[in-house]
């Protein structure tokens, strides 16, 4: 993992110092709230419905244990015992008392963690596949361009002050885990025909108000390049992007106005300024940072282990739970297993400080000390011994997280919601949670197969419901909350945004309706078909005309 | 950001986060509580432009943040209870949490809690 210099260490430690004077100035009546707001969000401090929420960066959703334990210290400490990840890879405290906030940032600073550029117009925490590394479909592991990224941006002079927020996902791999169409920019790590490496680069994807898949601009550019291009970019956006309309400011809108074509011209010409060797990373920086990501000291192994078959044949618990949470690894006799934090009935990504303790003792015992936070809202331990899996597996249950549904229906993302979150305009939580408890059942959810339901308490869509298989959004219609349904949305390689099936609907109504959606496809798939391919070979029609029927009936 | 009261349905409340730990807050005869049943009430426009104005000095002293008024309906006890839902549950803390809900017990900002 990527350890902080001295350089690194100094510079948070001033932010960390800087802020404290900035809040005693603020609590002392210094400051008022228009003059502190866009200081606190620098430093990734909002102010939510009933407290302050503090935002902290895990950049590309890898933590060490000893990070993960601090957190855990954090949250017993000043907060109420808990955390929430998020969709971003990050670790969100809902309870924070302002006062108190230095001193969670003076912490975070000593194992190397902070809450800069989680806010505010700039480039946010840079994302990644949470299987980096691990993967047998990689080409390169992404986190080193991930982090060459982050201290590249980290307090860019140039772009502190964008139009708006900038996300930037970064995947190695064939099959996109990371989203990188649902970015402003999403870099793929390619080969090209002569066997290079380098990178495809796609710009204009995002969420929110107005949803867009990302465009390529480049498809080959070669690896040390890679900077300089962004710069010529993010130039361009700075320069070019909307000021005027909050809501027109981000990238996608400006690609989508000029067109990929004319964006990726004006990205050419100023390319074609800048002076590359100025500001691309220098080839031993790169290779210092790689060297960081080198693959631990696996063990040499058999591919399969005895073991760990035999423990598969005698406990069909534990072989559910393989088939669904464990991912192949590239190192013989090793698996990576994603931890789910989605027990029916919880809060989708909710972390006690018990639980955040025993993901952190396990990946110590476990896993070479390392634990990746994913964008489904799950935490991974990425290389465990096959043979230490069924260990691990009780202990997980000994912490309540060793729910086997992984990728299936009652695996869902959802965002914060009107239980925490300002700017929501219905809740989402209470319905994955309805959900879940709907679809608990282990063979029925099995036998459903893989199905994303992504859900967002407003517009922004942070809850990514646009690429939800099933998405929801929660909006407000007649003073009361009212859920609007999606289909067919997707956010691999084959990224596509969901269509609306029909009026918004009560929270009550929703697991009935989504039961309707779930029955339709299970009398009409082919052998094998999973939900997404079913939808995509059916259409949408008789998914709408079972989710009216439903309308029809609740409202009768 | 207080609201101004003339366009404020009644009976109205004021609220806000106390600045120090941003704890949801109500505006009592003496000064802020976290117990919403010691909210002063405005039945009419003149007691609504009362607490507008209280917002108002409160936020330039610093000692709230996000301050304004909101239409209630009067519970059986005669307990304010907002009418829509975002400050209901802003009220009230989040839904999926009742153990975290906010025990009604008084704690004024001056207290440091
Ligand atoms: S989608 Fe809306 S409600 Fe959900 S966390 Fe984002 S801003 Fe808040």
């Amino acid at each position: 993992m990527y350890r902080y210099d001295e350089f690194d260490d100094a510079f948070v430690r001033d932010r960390v110092a800087q802020f404290r004077d900035q809040v005693t100035r603020r609590l002392s009546g210094g400051l008022t709230e228009d003059e502190f707001k866009p200081l606190r969000l620098k430093n990734g401090v909002y102010l939510q419905l009933h407290a302050y929420m503090l935002r902290i960066a895990i950049p590309y959703g890898t933590l060490s244990a000893r990070q993960m334990r601090q957190l855990a210290r954090i949250a017993e400490t000043y907060d109420r015992g808990y955390g929430h990840f998020t969709t971003r890879q990050n670790l969100q405290f809902n309870w924070p008392k302002l006062r108190d906030i230095p001193d969670i940032l003076e912490l975070l600073a000593d194992v190397g963690m902070h809450c800069i550029q989680t806010s505010g117009n700039c480039i946010r925490n840079v994302t990644a596949d949470h299987f980096a590394g691990v993967a047998a479909d990689e080409i390169e592991d992404p986190r080193p361009v991930a982090e060459l990224i982050r201290q590249w941006s980290s307090l860019h002079p140039e772009f502190d002050y964008l139009p708006r927020k900038f996300k930037i996902a970064v995947t190695g791999a064939t099959h996109d885990r990371a989203a990188i169409l649902a970015h402003d920019v999403g870099i793929a790590i390619v080969r090209n025909a002569a066997g290079e490496i380098g990178y495809r680069i796609i710009v204009g994807g995002g969420l929110g108000r107005t949803p867009m898949i990302g465009k390529v601009v480049r498809e080959f550019l070669p690896k040390p390049e890679l900077l300089a291009y962004l710069e010529a970019m993010m130039r361009v956006y700075n320069l070019e992007g909307r000021r005027d309309n909050k809501y027109k400011a981000r990238v996608k809108i400006l690609v989508h106005e000029i067109g990929i074509e004319e964006f990726r011209a004006r990205v050419e010409a100023e390319y074609a300024t800048i002076d590359g060797s100025a500001t691309n990373a220098d080839p031993a920086e790169a290779a210092r940072i790689a060297a960081y990501f080198a693959p631990p000291a696996y063990e040499t192994l058999p591919a399969e282990s005895p073991a760990f078959a035999a423990a598969k044949a005698a406990n069909p618990a534990f072989a559910a739970w393989v088939e669904n949470n464990v991912f192949p690894h590239r190192q013989p006799g090793y698996a990576a297993l994603t931890i789910s934090l989605k027990a029916i009935g919880q809060p989708p990504g909710d972390a006690s400080a018990a639980q955040m303790r025993a993901v952190a003792d396990l990946a110590e015992r476990y896993s070479f000390g390392e634990i990746r936070v994913t964008h489904h809202q799950n935490l991974v331990l990425p290389h465990v011994r096959q043979a230490d899996l069924f260990a691990l597996w009780q202990a997980l249950g000994a912490a309540d997280l060793a729910e086997a549904n992984v990728g299936l229906i009652t695996d869902i993302i959802a965002c914060p919601g009107l239980d925490y979150c300002a700017l929501a305009t219905a809740r989402s939580i209470p319905i994955a949670q309805a959900l879940a408890k709907r679809f608990a059942d282990p063979a029925r959810q099995r036998e459903i197969g893989p199905l994303e339901i992504k859900i967002s308490g407003c517009i922004n869509a942070c809850g990514h419901h646009h690429v939800g298989h099933i998405g929801i959004l929660g909006l407000e219609k007649r003073g009361a909350e009212s859920y609007q349904i999606t289909l067919g949305g997707d956010a691999t390689e084959n990224a596509a945004l969901g269509e609306i099936i029909g009026p918004g609907i009560a929270a009550e109504a929703v697991p009935d309706a989504i039961e309707r959606l779930v029955e339709t496809y299970l009398a009409l798939r082919e052998k094998d078909e999973p939900f997404i391919a079913a939808i995509r070979r059916l259409g949408l029609a008789p998914f709408k005309a079972a989710f009216s029927g439903e309308v029809r009936h609740a409202a009768a | 950001m207080s609201s101004p009261a003339p366009r404020i349905a009644l009976p109205a409340i004021l609220i806000a986060n106390d600045l120090r730990n941003g704890d949801v807050v109500v505006r009592a005869a003496a000064g802020w509580s976290r117990d919403p049943r010691e909210a002063v009430i405005a039945h009419d426009r003149a007691a609504a432009e009362r607490l507008a104005a209280e917002a108002a000095a409160e936020l330039a002293a610093n000692r709230v943040v996000d301050a304004y008024l909101i239409d209630v309906t009067l519970g059986d006890a005669g307990e304010p209870v907002p009418n829509h839902f975002r400050e209901r549950v802003k009220l009230r803390g989040p839904s999926i949490r009742p153990d975290l809900a906010r025990v009604p017990g008084r704690t004024s900002t001056g207290a440091r809690t």
